[in-house]
């Protein structure tokens, strides 16, 4: 309903996964559901949408935020989703030490922690178990795999650093 | 023969005719059997030949009719299938499938007889036996009570073996030769020449083929996939981005939709005024649904900012304004008026109890627990009013429960069940919630009021913390008493709203006698003691309250085994030592030994560590768990964990041993944090900051033993959580001396 108080939506333009995009929204709908309900992204999760949970973590110019909590209006950078991370065909070193170490249960989570994963062995590819528990707290996993997570990252970090 | 004989008169190895070019013989009837959903649409290069397996021409597909929540059940079941139709894991598809009675679980109800699991005597079978009538009479597609595999266990290996011998049959008949001189080899039949034809170019062949009796099936020396660790089908797109969980369901047209109901569980609305909401941006429908509305819009963001707008009028909750009244109400429930069981009394505990030269006494009590899955409930249902599809309705729905939803559904659009199309997707989590129907309904009721238009339905994480059935408070009575080192009586009440009760009568169905859920994991245990008795107490209906992982377990393994554990203390006995004098049920000791010798247990530990050891048998499946604290001035730290299971076969040890630290870490989650309250009939917590979790810095190594001396094959998606707040709660004890009583623990010490 443009022109009403609540809401302008107005063209946006985002980077997401390598790609310009214009995508008429709300200044102030978060980077979330602009990926998921108007870009068809669903590989980021909503999972509390107040930056408890860590379900919705994408990257922006490769830090992790919270998407959930992150104004579209506000999105200067480059964003990258788990859609962007790897796939099926080039998977990230990270995916393949997560598939290897078989991490997942109903893995509604681990796009984020993948997310968050990546983007400590970004900054810090020799991580210490105290590094990995400040990077990784904050993505919470009802399954409770942190264990399988952290032999993932650690895999990761000894793929990354054969690569 | 006898297995065979049983197989058929269940209806479920029926083979279709694959139909080229004209009807077969015994399509029809075949096609009209409500025994095998799978001959529905089914193309003219296909073969459903259970319905478990469909053959075309681009390839296999194996159904696995239960919840994928995160349990491995996809893969776990399809391997059983697999197994026995002789194919690689690589050259299947698994789907769900249909909603259908075909799809009964026989195993889940086994879990409610008055017998211990660990009783096999002729009675206890036959009554474990008799639970497959109901079952099959109610038709209950349901997953949960542990029970995906031991239901699937026969079932999807003989569905595999039949497939395979139709397929043989077929290869015999095109290639004029005897079946018996053909084998099978990776999705093909191979003949002694060496010649192969794949099974999907054999589909059509199978048109006329009767069932041929069931071949053996494999001995367990001859497995290839089975008891091997499996590489997980759903986890290359669960680590991607690309596994379609239902929230991540993209329709043409497609709106999205969020809801508030009563905060006052199952009370109406009076009234409310979405003036704002509906003049708000993105916003096109506000529709009243039962409790509540719902406000439909172009994005889900849109949704709940308009809904956050509305002000409603509500009618009060059906029950005590809080937390306290509820307790209450427990309480009070310790009366004989208020028996609802009692299946443990050997000896003559009174009579014990009044000569014992002192009488231990304690009260526990836990709070009421939200579900938590990871993602929030949300459903998506297309209903046509008018064209072609007219009067049918389709929905889209991570449940546990598919033929109930087809129930609700067609109830609320008014059409006949045979219109209603149910998508089973994957499931963020369930952990018993997906079980009810209430997110579900909502979603019909929304595409109801908007025909021709798909409606994704979603719950903020805030409806979802307040909205939840619960799992119940409870509270627990020990009265015991000790003489020569060991326990010479022990009474245990414990009283709670019944999960049955509740859970059955929103389905709207009233379960006759006692509740097993108030008893479960404290009753059945195998402990061989003079005088032990166990009571249940059924506390009036408050709070919605549903299964949540492990059900009755969940608070009675935390009852049960504090108490031994203080009983142990009493008598100066090493803790792990004592439970091991008292249990008589050699899969029992054995996973107790196990943790001991995995744990090194009373190996001298730094300063400031102890540990704590509890054992709960549950769904069958003997636990024990060790964990090991440390505590110092900034509070508790979890340093280590062991835990050890036998579930009589284990079938895939990797995922078994994801489930039990899944399950272990789901129980220290609620022992250390997890509570929900009630003040003005309202839940108090709204998500995961006043609800917190465990949390990945402070979730231990955790140490798993699988065993396999246990009589039946028992599923493990639940037994891991029954002993993780005992086996805390022990560790706190032996470091500082504190015993605490009520859950959660946070409330009594701070963890790092
Ligand atoms: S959905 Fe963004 S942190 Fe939970
Ligand atoms: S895998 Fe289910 S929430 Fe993490």
């Amino acid at each position: 309903m443009p022109g009403s108080p609540w809401c302008e939506e107005i063209a946006v333009q985002l980077t997401v996964n390598g790609e310009s995009l214009e995508v008429d929204a709300d200044l102030a709908m978060p980077l979330l559901w602009v990926l998921r309900d108007e870009l068809g992204l669903t590989g980021t999760k909503f999972g509390c949408g107040i930056a408890q949970c860590g379900a919705c973590t994408v990257h922006v110019d490769g830090r992790p935020v919270r998407s959930c909590v992150t104004p579209v209006g506000t999105v200067s950078g480059e964003v990258m989703t788990i859609e962007g991370i790897g796939s099926a065909e080039a998977l990230h070193a990270v995916q393949e030490a997560w598939i290897e170490q078989q991490v997942a249960q109903c893995g509604y989570c681990q796009s984020g922690q993948i997310m968050t994963a990546v983007s400590l062995l970004g900054d810090n590819p020799q991580p210490s178990d105290d590094d990995i528990d400040r990077a990784m707290s904050g993505n919470l996993c009802r399954c409770g795999t942190y264990p399988r997570i952290r032999a993932a990252v650690k895999a990761a970090a000894v793929r990354l650093s054969e690569v | 023969m006898g297995r065979l004989g049983t197989i058929t008169r269940r209806g479920f190895l029926v083979v279709s005719a694959a139909v080229a070019g004209g009807a077969v013989f015994g399509y029809l009837k075949y096609r009209q059997s409500p025994d095998n959903p799978l001959l529905q649409n089914l193309g003219d290069d296909a073969a459903a030949l259970t319905p478990y397996v469909r053959v075309d021409s681009s390839g296999i597909t194996v159904i696995v009719p239960r919840a994928e929540m995160g349990q491995g059940v996809r893969t776990t079941l399809a391997a059983l299938v697999a197994e026995e139709l002789d194919v690689s894991m690589d050259a299947i598809r698994v789907e769900h499938g249909p909603a259908s009675n075909a799809y009964y679980n026989s195993a889940i109800l086994a879990e409610g007889v008055p017998f211990a699991p660990t009783d096999n005597g002729l009675v206890a079978t036959q009554a474990r036996h008799f639970m497959d009538v109901p079952a099959k009479f109610l038709g209950l597609q349901l997953t949960g009570g542990s029970s995906s595999v031991p239901d699937a266990w026969e079932k999807h290996r003989h569905a595999g073996a039949a497939a395979r011998a139709v397929l043989i049959e077929a290869a015999a008949r095109v290639w004029s030769v005897p079946a018996s001189s053909l084998s099978t080899q990776d999705g093909a039949v191979v003949a002694t020449n060496g010649q192969r034809l794949d099974y999907t170019t054999l589909a059509a062949a199978c048109a006329d083929i009767d069932v041929p009796d069931v071949p053996e099936l494999k001995a367990r020396d001859e497995w290839r996939l089975l008891g091997k660790s499996l590489p997980r089908e759903d986890m290359l797109p669960k680590c991607t981005g690309t596994a379609q969980f239902s929230i991540d369901v993209q329709l043409d047209n497609m709106l999205y939709a969020t809801v508030r109901t009563n905060p006052g569980l199952g009370g109406y609305m009076k009234g409310f005024d979405a003036a704002k909401a509906s003049g708000m941006a993105g916003v096109e429908h506000i529709v009243p649904v039962r409790g509540g509305i719902a406000v439909v819009a172009r994005n889900t963001w849109y949704a709940l900012q308009a809904a956050k707008t509305i002000t409603f009028d509500w009618y009060p909750a059906p029950y005590p304004d809080s937390t306290e009244e509820m307790f209450a109400q427990v309480e009070a429930s310790f009366t004989s008026d208020a028996q609802d069981s009692r299946m443990r009394d050997d000896g003559d505990v009174s009579k014990a109890l009044a000569s014992a030269s002192a009488v231990i006494e304690a009260e526990y009590r836990v709070p009421h627990l939200a579900h938590a899955a990871m993602e929030p409930l949300n459903a998506t249902a297309l209903y046509h009013a008018q064209g072609d599809e007219a009067g049918r309705i389709e929905v889209w729905v991570g449940t546990q429960f598919p033929t109930q939803v087809v129930k609700e559904v067609a109830l609320i659009a008014g059409v006949d069940e045979s219109n209603v199309t149910v998508n089973t997707t994957l499931m963020g989590g369930g952990f018993g919630r997906r079980a009810e129907m209430d997110y579900v309904k909502q979603a019909a009721e929304t595409a109801v009021a908007i025909p021709g238009m798909p409606i994704k339905l979603t719950w903020s994480r805030e409806e979802d913390t307040t909205h939840d059935a619960y799992r119940p408070l409870a509270i627990a009575r020990l009265r015991g008493s000790v003489k020569d080192s060991t326990i010479d009586a022990m009474d245990l009440q414990l009283a709670s709203p019944s999960v049955m009760e509740s859970q059955m009568g929103r389905l709207g169905m009233n379960v006759p006698g006692p509740d097993a859920t108030i008893v479960q994991g404290a009753w059945e245990q195998p402990y061989v003691i003079d005088h032990y008795r166990v009571t249940g107490y059924r506390a009036p209906a408050s709070l919605p309250v549903s299964s949540w992982r492990s059900v009755g377990a969940s608070q009675n393994g935390f009852f049960h085994e504090s108490a031994i554990d203080e009983l142990a203390f009493a008598t100066g006995v090493d803790p792990l030592e004592f439970r091991l004098q008292l249990i008589n049920h050699e899969p029992s000791r054995t996973v107790l030994e196990a943790v001991r010798d995995a744990s090194g247990w009373g190996e001298p530990l730094p300063d400031g560590h102890a540990r704590g050891v509890a054992f709960v048998l549950s769904f069958g499946v003997p636990c024990a768990q060790v964990i090991e604290v440390r505590a110092d001035a900034a509070g508790i730290t979890l340093v280590h964990a062991w835990a050890a299971v036998d579930v009589g076969i284990a079938l895939d040890p990797r995922n078994i041993e994801a489930q039990v630290i899944g399950g272990l870490n789901f129980g220290l989650a609620a022992a250390m944090y997890g509570e929900i309250t009630v003040a003005d009939g309202r839940v108090e917590q709204t998500n995961f900051h006043d609800y917190p979790s465990l949390r990945f810095n402070q979730a231990p190594p955790v140490h798993v033993s699988i065993l396999e001396h246990g009589e039946h094959i028992r599923g493990i998606g639940e037994p891991g959580t029954p002993p993780a707040a005992p086996a805390l709660g022990n560790a706190i004890f032996a470091a500082t001396g504190q015993r605490i009583r009520e859950l959660p623990f946070r409330k009594q010490v701070t963890f790092v």
